[in-house]
């Protein structure tokens, strides 16, 4: 579904991309994992189209979407959460999802028609689904910072993506966050069926969970395989499990 | 629900305003009738500006031009042609939103203050239009006795005619702000980024808010002539976009109608000081710095945020929404 080949991105002399690659297939649950300043945000930010590549090309169903503008990306069928808690902090929790829904239905542009009352019953569902419903009147500045992440999500479901795409979605979470998150992340890829590809910087949340993993060091991919092949390959416990 | 509480207050408020604004004629001088009209027509232009600035945070600094082209189209057309005067009357919100698209076209590839730095370079150069060519428009001596057609001409019929057009405007923008459209522009004024990734094209979307609020800005400078019949360059003019970005702040720019609170003072402080001193604008400066320092989202703002805090439950990051 989604082919990341060879990409390249520096910043001044510094190379923050350097060579990566990366398959996400249809349904899959997918994590990059690296240590911290290894490039994966910059990754996604280079397939999400905040950022445009210097090389290299990301394919969605052999579409090359590389260097389209962000909002045009989103039209395409990807949607994405931020590493930084990225809410429109002075609107409702429920008006929140609900933008990305109304910009899902084409409905962003109407003038005259009370927000208020359309794509209700849709949002409603997508906030029962990660459990804010009862939070939905609130100012989503007022949230707490493992909620508004969670919020972050739910706006990315709005988009009803093909492939969610998720920036470390448990950082700066408790242990007890971090495992709700997960497992609504799980169920979420289960039960709705969403290809999702997430990353991460602690290891063990990322075994748990993901079908094919991709290691990041310093801006380039050493390996994607299934969990346990990556647990295995030496590269790799020398790169990053070594660090533990 | 408690914000839906202050809705149906502040609902009743405003309907008893406007009653007791529609029997003031019956009561009130001409002098006070004249001077309420003035504060309707800046209270219609600071709304909206501050659907710009406010709902959009877009720093749309020379809003005064968009005022000043409206009053100029309908102004020049009444005066130099024979055209009926509702064609002249909807030549100026046209013209104002028309001079918006393509100010806005260049501007809004900036962000934030070089937006606004340009705005005021392209604005200042329709103000050197209005100010130097003499023969259209009468130089920096403007057109005066501007033919107003007969059942506005009255200081009362014109007090009506700008009463019931700025509540049918007030009434489209609360409409337009409520919409999905007005609550995405409220979504990128939070957080740009963001919005683009959930599929908004963000220039454009803030290209059509700037066009909305040119155009309600041309519709404030038709009732300007309508007012004084009279136009001139000063409505063009730099100092008096400042004005109306300092109503847009005093008054609560992130609220509703708090540009509508922020004109009525301005204006009553320009015609009462004004009066004793040429040094107004002194005192305006001094409201400013005040405003920055201990009322940040102004007058209606802060009373919103009290309201809120005396519940407990609810604390707010902000009193919109």
């Amino acid at each position: 579904m989604l082919r990341v080949e060879d990409l390249h991105k520096s910043f001044d002399e510094f190379k923050a991309v350097n060579g990566a690659h990366l398959t996400v297939e249809k349904g899959q649950l997918v994590a990059v994992i690296g240590p911290n300043g290894a490039g994966k945000t910059t990754l996604f930010n280079l397939i999400t189209g905040q950022l445009q590549p210097d090389n290299g090309t990301v394919l969605l169903n052999d579409e090359d979407i590389s260097r389209l503008p962000p909002h045009v990306i989103c039209r395409k069928g990807i949607a994405r959460s931020f590493q930084i808690a990225n809410v429109f902090h002075r609107l409702s929790v429920f008006r929140n999802v609900q933008i990305s829904v109304l910009s899902q239905r084409k409905l962003s542009n109407k003038l005259f028609q009370p927000a208020a009352r359309l794509v209700v019953d849709e949002t409603h569902r997508i906030l029962e689904s990660v459990g804010l419903l009862d939070r939905k009147m609130d100012v989503a500045g007022s949230l707490s910072h493992g909620d508004k992440r969670i919020l972050e999500i739910a706006i990315a479901l709005g988009n009803e993506p093909k492939l969610l795409i998720l920036d470390e979605p448990t950082a700066g979470m408790s242990p007890e966050e971090t495992t709700t998150t997960m497992a609504l992340i799980q169920r979420l890829a289960q039960e709705e069926g969403l290809t999702i590809l997430f990353c991460e910087h602690d290891m063990e949340v990322v075994f748990g969970t993901a079908q094919s993993i991709m290691v990041m060091q310093q801006g380039h991919s050493i390996i994607q395989d299934e969990p346990e092949i990556v647990r295995q390959n030496t590269e790799v416990q020398q790169a990053y499990l070594g660090d533990e | 629900m408690f914000s839906e509480m202050i809705r149906k207050k502040a609902f009743g408020i405003s309907l008893a305003i406007f009653v007791i604004l529609l029997l003031a004629p019956s009561f009130l001088s001409r002098f006070y009738i004249y001077f309420l009209a003035v504060i309707f027509v800046t209270a219609l232009l600071a709304m909206s500006l501050n659907l710009c600035v406010g709902h959009g945070m877009l720093f749309q600094f020379h809003h005064g031009v968009f005022y000043g082209v409206g009053a100029y189209s309908s102004g020049l057309l009444l005066a130099k042609t024979a055209l009926p005067w509702w064609m002249a009357f909807s030549a100026g919100p046209l013209a104002a939103a028309l001079a918006g698209l393509l100010i806005g076209i260049f501007c809004i590839r900036l962000n934030r203050l070089y937006f606004g730095m340009l705005q005021i370079s392209l604005g200042s150069l329709i103000w050197a239009i209005a100010f130097r060519w003499y023969d259209l428009t009468g130089g920096d001596d403007g057109i005066h006795g501007i033919p107003i057609p007969d059942f506005i001409a009255s200081t009362t019929s014109s007090y009506y005619f700008v009463l019931i057009v700025l509540g049918i405007c007030v009434a489209l923008m609360y409409l337009i702000l409520k919409s999905p459209f007005g609550s995405t522009l409220q979504a990128i004024r939070d957080n740009p980024e963001r919005c683009a990734a959930v599929g908004i094209h963000v220039r454009r979307h803030q290209l059509k808010a700037i066009v909305i609020a040119t155009f309600f800005g041309g519709i404030a400078g038709v009732l300007f002539v309508v007012v004084e019949g009279s136009i001139f360059p000063d409505l063009l003019f730099w100092v008096l976009s400042l004005e109306i970005f300092i109503m847009c702040l005093l008054g609560g720019w992130f609220t509703f109608a708090g540009p509508m609170l922020g004109a009525a003072i301005i204006v009553s402080l320009r015609t009462f000081v004004g009066t004793y001193t040429e040094y107004w604008t002194l005192i305006l400066g001094v409201i400013l710095i005040l405003l920055i320092f201990f009322l940040p989202e102004g007058i209606m703002g802060y009373n919103y945020r009290r309201l809120l805090r005396s519940r407990s439950k609810y604390t707010s990051e902000s009193p919109v929404e």
